[in-house]
């Protein structure tokens, strides 16, 4: 996979040019792995289809769980976002909950598209579905 | 005499080797940002003044992991994404048009942080080619609109040659970065996460603050940080 040793050249090449420094330096907060590359694919539309990149985010969030790793802020979400629009609504929710409780801060956010996931009955032939 | 000559070796070795640390500019006022206590950040899609139409998604993209490493939530960029444009809001620089209370508003964020990338991608000059990226960031508070932090910072493929004569370290990051720019198409991307690093992580001398998921939240640091 050339996507991925790249990946990992650049995680080398970061964690080399920070130790390169005069820095103290604490440990990450969380797993990385691609998930920059994975959310600048679908910024640029490129990259393997929904369902291959569904799989990708699984595995990362396998990953990290077996090392009791922290995954990143917004990876649930971006998670989430990727079933919805590989047709599953319902994972979209569960994931969107997800991350509101791995990340309260997040809730603002979440509580938005959520609501927009499911409209309510009364407001939903007002509201455009955006 | 010769212990003179001995002892001005000794100095300017000292001098060099602390070279990367000393020379810093005067301390940035943190008042703004200390009374601000942002936690949550929204990155806005970074306007672009590079002909490259990858300068924006590849600065947007490496731009969640220096600010979450230091200790943010960082909103997921490319759901932000999807949210402007089911709203219309099609360019980075309409999305940075749209005013901070509406912003806070609807993405419940305490600060956005405004990018801009002045230079992005591979020039080519006789023989030589250079991979260049160069960023400006502003972080607003979402609240009161106030200016809380702002910097800069570049990365290029120029420096390999540099930090090839300091030793063991810089020779790795120059077969490194030869291995991604042999496998890379877009090695643009690589330095922007280098660029984006250096302006955005944590801790760095004149650098943004610590937030409150970072061991060194409430820590101003010192010029003793990168």
């Amino acid at each position: 996979m050339k996507g991925s040793r790249v990946a990992s050249a650049l995680g080398g090449l970061t964690v080399l040019l920070v130790f390169a420094g005069c820095a103290q330096r604490t440990p990450p907060l969380y797993m990385w792995e691609a998930f920059p590359r994975h959310q600048y694919e679908v910024l640029v539309r490129a990259g393997g289809s929904v369902d291959e990149q569904i799989l990708k985010l699984e595995a990362h969030a396998e990953k990290a769980k077996a090392a009791n790793a922290a995954l990143p802020p917004g990876f649930l979400a971006h998670l989430g976002m990727l079933y919805l629009n590989a047709g599953n609504a319902d994972k979209a929710h569960e994931f969107w909950l997800a991350e509101k409780q791995s990340f309260p801060e997040s809730s603002p956010y979440m509580d938005q598209l959520l609501k927009r996931l499911n409209p309510p009955a009364t407001t939903a032939k007002t509201e455009s579905p955006a | 005499m010769k212990s003179r000559y001995l002892f001005a070796f000794l100095a300017s070795a000292l001098a060099t080797t602390l070279a990367g640390c000393v020379t810093k500019p005067p301390p940035y006022d943190y008042s703004a940002f200390m009374q601000a206590k942002p936690a949550t950040l929204l990155v806005l899609p970074p306007i672009s003044e590079s002909p490259d139409i990858k300068a924006t998604p590849g600065t947007w993209a490496q731009a969640t992991k220096p600010l979450a490493e230091a200790g943010y939530y960082v909103l997921p960029v490319a759901l932000v994404d999807e949210t402007f444009k089911q709203n219309g809001v099609n360019t980075a620089d309409e999305a940075q048009g749209i005013p901070f209370k509406k912003l806070h508003e609807f993405f419940g964020a305490d600060a956005a942080v405004y990018l801009k990338v002045v230079k992005y991608g591979t020039t080519y000059k006789f023989v030589m080619s250079e991979t260049r990226v160069e960023v400006e960031a502003r972080v607003v508070d979402l609240r009161s609109g106030q200016l809380l932090w702002e910097g800069k910072a570049f990365a290029s493929s120029a420096e390999q040659q540099q930090q090839a004569q300091g030793g063991l370290v810089g020779l790795l990051v120059t077969a490194l970065v030869q291995q991604i720019a042999g496998t890379a198409t877009d090695a643009a991307f690589s330095y922007a996460a280098i660029a984006n690093e250096r302006m955005l992580g944590s801790p760095l001398y004149n650098g943004i603050l610590a937030g409150p998921r970072s061991p060194l939240h409430g820590q101003i640091p010192t010029d003793k940080a990168r």
